[in-house]
């Protein structure tokens, strides 16, 4: 990858212990300003562990992590101040059931970085808007489809102008007609020069969209590289496997 | 028929009664308003210890719950009325119901709110701890909310065991309803007066039974 430009993510033998079990045992991980960066990899291999240490959701148990050149492991960092540069988007979406859509997205910018009210709305939804679905913050998650729901969590994340989102296999808990609805969300993103790290196997995607994939198993970085070459002419047998896998 | 009307449902003589009756029902409303308010302020402070991060404080509040839910209330009161005293404590009857009430009532919200706190998932700290709200403010905006209206029903019904339980602080002499009853009936050697707070009981409480049927229904759904 070019050097000089300065990571926006930087990730340095990173370890995370869950009682005896490593889930992670040493991941060193660079992403570069406007770079989206696909995770690949078998269930259980941390995929999401490692986006979860990247904002401290999992405490990390060795190692550091920078964002934008500040260590969030660091006991005098302010980890609160960190995380809204640090968007996150779940398989679950978790919108809070309680409340609209616009306020699903106003929340933090009331509460967090303490925007009156009627800037914070604005800003709501604006976010809304980026999603294609300023049409419904008057609604409740409860009334909205999975793909609409997740986009009102991108929308949640993304108003914070966070520095890079970290996406959790945002597509998998979706039904299938519903996907293409959030990957359009996540190109636009990536158009508007948005960083990203993106846990998910929507392969035809990473395809198009990804400037690298990288391949986890058992807690380390088997291989990355360009999209092209890890699904066409993978290097590693592991990842030869799993692709097919993923292809079958 | 004629003897049992004469003894539980003498009208003359619950006029006679009413207005002794009425002033200790307002007794009964003057503790309901002050200690339900204590221990649902009182069992939110529980729960929130039951669930910290420090185990000292998490230990204190299991310890606290457990202390004041397997303690008879009857015996708590007349624990801190009688058994102050000798502590160079006198407290009135009405600080007396108080304390007992806030103790025991607490240890029961504290127990109701920690399951509506463990009913909301995980996801949900997850997504409001990654926008950068602090603890609290994902407790208040977030899970309390979520978590008040899974366990309404079991708050609700709660309160009418408090309702219900008040009547005890006529072993201190707190002039309340039933305490007000039951100077009527021996004063009167006539049963009705009871029978009239039993009466005022129903009417106050059976339209918040009703209610908890029909939360309990929308909860389910």
């Amino acid at each position: 990858m070019t050097t000089g430009t300065p990571p926006i993510l930087e990730i340095r033998g990173l370890r995370k212990k869950f009682h005896d079990v490593e889930i992670l045992r040493g991941i060193d991980l660079l992403v570069l300003p406007q770079e989206l960066v696909f995770v690949i990899g078998p269930s259980g291999a941390g995929k999401s562990t490692l986006l979860r240490c990247c904002n401290r959701l999992e405490e990390p148990s060795a190692g550091s992590v920078q964002v934008g050149g500040v260590d969030i492991t660091a006991r005098s960092t302010d980890i609160n101040a960190m995380r809204r540069q640090i968007g996150m988007v779940f398989q679950s979406f978790n919108l809070y059931p309680h409340m609209t859509a616009l306020r699903n997205v106003t929340l933090a910018l009331v509460k967090v970085l303490r925007k009156p009210r009627a800037e914070a709305e604005r800003l709501g939804m604006a976010a809304l808007d980026r999603v294609g679905l300023a049409n419904k913050a008057r609604s409740y998650p409860g009334e909205l489809s999975g793909g609409q729901q997740q986009r009102v969590a991108i929308a949640r994340a993304l108003a914070l102008e966070p520095k890079v989102m970290l996406f959790d296999e945002p597509t998998s808990a979706l039904d299938p007609e519903l996907v293409g609805s959030v990957l359009n969300v996540m190109r636009e993103l990536k158009r508007g020069g948005m960083t990203m790290l993106v846990v998910s196997h929507e392969m035809r995607f990473a395809r198009d969209a990804a400037d690298r994939v990288i391949f986890m198993d058992h807690g380390l970085i088997v291989e990355e590289g360009p999209p092209q070459r890890i699904f066409s002419t993978p290097s590693e047998a592991r990842t030869r496997a799993f692709i097919a896998e993923l292809g079958r | 028929m004629e003897a049992i009307i004469q003894q539980f449902f003498n009208l003359a003589i619950m006029e006679r009664a009413l207005p002794l009756i009425l002033s200790g029902l307002k007794q009964t409303i003057l503790i309901c308003v002050l200690v339900i308010p204590l221990g649902l302020a009182g069992g939110l402070a529980c729960a929130i210890l039951s669930l910290s991060r420090l185990r000292i404080a998490r230990w204190a509040a299991v310890a606290g719950i457990d202390f004041f839910r397997a303690i008879p209330p009857l015996v708590l009161l007349i624990f801190i009325y009688a058994g102050l005293p000798f502590a160079g404590l006198r407290p009135s009857p009405m600080t007396a119901v108080a304390i007992a009430f806030f103790l025991n009532t607490s240890s029961y919200y504290g127990e109701i709110y920690r399951a509506g706190i463990e009913s909301v998932g995980q996801g949900q700290w997850d997504a409001a701890r990654s926008t950068g709200l602090r603890g609290y403010q994902t407790l208040a905006y977030i899970v309390l909310p979520q978590a008040v209206r899974n366990v309404l029903p079991d708050l609700v019904s709660n309160t009418v065991e408090v309702v219900k339980l008040t009547s005890i602080a006529s072993v201190v002499a707190l002039p309340e309803l039933l305490y007000s009853a039951d100077m009527a009936r021996s004063v009167t050697f006539n049963s009705s007066p009871i029978v009239l707070a039993a009466a005022i009981y129903l009417v106050m409480l059976w339209p918040i039974v009703r209610l908890i049927s029909r939360l309990e229904r929308r909860v389910a759904a």
